[in-house]
């Protein structure tokens, strides 16, 4: 049950401009993200890759400009989107299963205990979130990111305080599931190598701005001692940093 | 381990020697300070009699009715003005202001609107428990982690809903202490109130022997305040691990 394809969602970010009083955090962006995408943005932190992605997730307003999701202009949260944030942010006082049925109605059971079994974790549902490991706590937050089939799957840097084999293991899992239940997918990071391994596109963001979009044509699953995968990212780790080192030079 | 389970019962257990030996040996005068033998002979007596029964239900009976009502008037003011910021403003400054009078001081003026019955006297005790239990709940409700709220919304909860999974539950650990704090303030109301006017209950009946020069009796009921104090906190510590027992 619950592998019924559904497409993912079609995105287009015209003219977005996000400000803080004085600050502008966004500066025009302009972004187009094909249904079943899988995006990865990268950045140094307070470039407001975050900021972007909360827009997208409707938890924010833009100041200017405007997001259409499926072509229709988005105001507030969406149904059919869902996030999953770096801390997990389960409900301490909720059964892991009861977590991940939040907001499910009809057989919630059934469908929270598949969505379990898909993160490996079915045989946890009847215990209480503080027992759980950070990176088993992550896995139930995708179980109940996916538990509602979301056309749209916003990840916030979800695996930035993992460690690094726990890590592998997830990008492994959000990968597959990606694969099989074709959602469009976007993932702030700050790691690039996490972005290469998984993005169709790795879109760099500095001071509010894109700066690189860039195709990644790897086959997956993607291995990472591979020519063209450590290319790829060494070049795009030269950009987020060669950018910083000729502004310090101008800064000296 | 064995061991440990003594350590809290040591002290209590040596004064009670102490006591037994100072009246035996009459080291006191028996007639101020009576023997623990005449104590629990006194207990024996008012529980055959039915009296001590009777009278320590009077006063549960009022100590429950004021806690109740307390604690649910102290939640109802805590969850709206933690969760609406306009009736903080309406409303918090002017219960802070109560709040600082103490509230035993309003004895006189509560005999002469309710009389010596039972409304009075409870009424105290509502208003004790009150703000320790607000105050906590308030402050439960204003700590909740906002990113559960956010994360909660994201995954369609709102109102009723909202409330009850999230805000509610995250509040409770705090309101839970306020609780607690205010078993004591219960207690220590309903004592006063016992002893000014009124005709049942322990107060009454430590009162009542006063005047008959029933020391036995007067210190039976302080240690039955003590052994009602324990027991509330033992009952509320059970309800609050049954509740809060998803706390690792």
């Amino acid at each position: 049950m619950g592998t019924t394809q559904r497409q993912g969602v079609h995105l287009k970010i015209d003219g977005l401009k996000k400000r803080f009083g004085d600050a502008e955090v966004l500066k025009n962006i302009h972004l187009e993200i094909q249904a079943g995408e899988f995006i990865a943005i990268v950045g140094k932190s307070g470039c407001g890759k975050s900021t972007l992605l909360r827009q997208i997730a409707g938890l924010d307003t833009p100041s200017e400009g405007v997001i259409y999701h499926e072509h229709h202009e988005l105001r507030g949260l969406h149904p059919d989107s869902k996030i999953m944030f770096q801390d997990s942010r389960l409900l301490p006082w909720l059964k892991i299963r009861d977590n991940v049925g939040l907001g499910l109605t009809g057989d919630w059971k059934a469908k929270a205990e598949w969505a379990l079994e898909q993160v490996g974790l079915a045989d946890r549902a009847n215990e209480w979130p503080s027992v759980l490991s950070g990176g088993q706590k992550q896995r139930v937050a995708l179980a109940r990111a996916l538990v509602s089939g979301p056309r749209l799957l916003l990840l916030d840097e979800p695996l930035g305080a993992l460690d690094a084999l726990t890590r592998i293991d997830m990008q492994r899992l959000i990968e597959n599931l990606w694969k099989e239940q074709g959602f469009t997918a976007i993932m702030v990071t700050h790691d690039v190598s996490e972005a290469v391994a998984l993005a169709d596109r790795v879109i760099l963001i500095e001071a509010g701005e894109i700066t690189l979009d860039k195709k990644i044509a790897l086959y997956r699953p993607r291995e990472r001692g591979n020519a063209m995968y450590a290319e790829l990212e060494g070049s795009i780790l030269d950009r987020v940093l060669g950018k910083a080192e000729k502004v310090d030079t101008f800064a000296i | 381990m064995n061991k440990d389970k003594w350590i809290p019962f040591m002290i209590p257990l040596l004064v009670l020697i102490i006591w037994y030996t100072a009246t035996e040996l009459a080291w006191v005068d028996t007639k101020l300070f009576p023997s623990p033998v005449a104590v629990l002979t006194a207990f024996f007596k008012l529980t055959l009699s039915g009296e001590l029964l009777a009278h320590t239900w009077a006063s549960s009976q009022r100590a429950l009715t004021g806690l109740v009502i307390g604690v649910a008037i102290g939640m109802f003011f805590g969850l709206l003005n933690g969760l609406y910021p306009i009736a903080e403003k309406l409303l918090d400054s002017t219960l802070q202001m109560i709040r600082n009078i103490p509230h035993l001081a309003l004895i006189p003026v509560v005999i002469i609107w309710f009389g010596i019955g039972e409304e009075g006297k409870i009424f105290l005790v509502v208003v004790g428990v009150f703000f320790p239990v607000y105050v906590n709940a308030f402050y439960g409700i204003r700590s909740i982690d906002k990113g559960l709220i956010e994360m909660a919304k994201v995954y369609g909860l709102k109102g009723w809903t909202l409330f009850k999974k999230v805000v509610l539950p995250g509040a409770l650990p705090a309101t839970l202490v306020g609780v607690r704090q205010s078993l004591g303030i219960m207690w220590l109301t309903l004592i006063v109130s016992e002893t000014v006017a009124v005709d049942s209950g322990i107060g009454y009946m430590a009162m009542n022997a006063r005047d008959f020069m029933q020391m036995d009796v007067i210190i039976l009921s302080i240690m039955i305040y003590a052994a009602l104090g324990k027991l509330s906190d033992l009952i509320a510590k059970a309800f609050e691990k049954r509740l809060l027992r998803w706390r690792a």
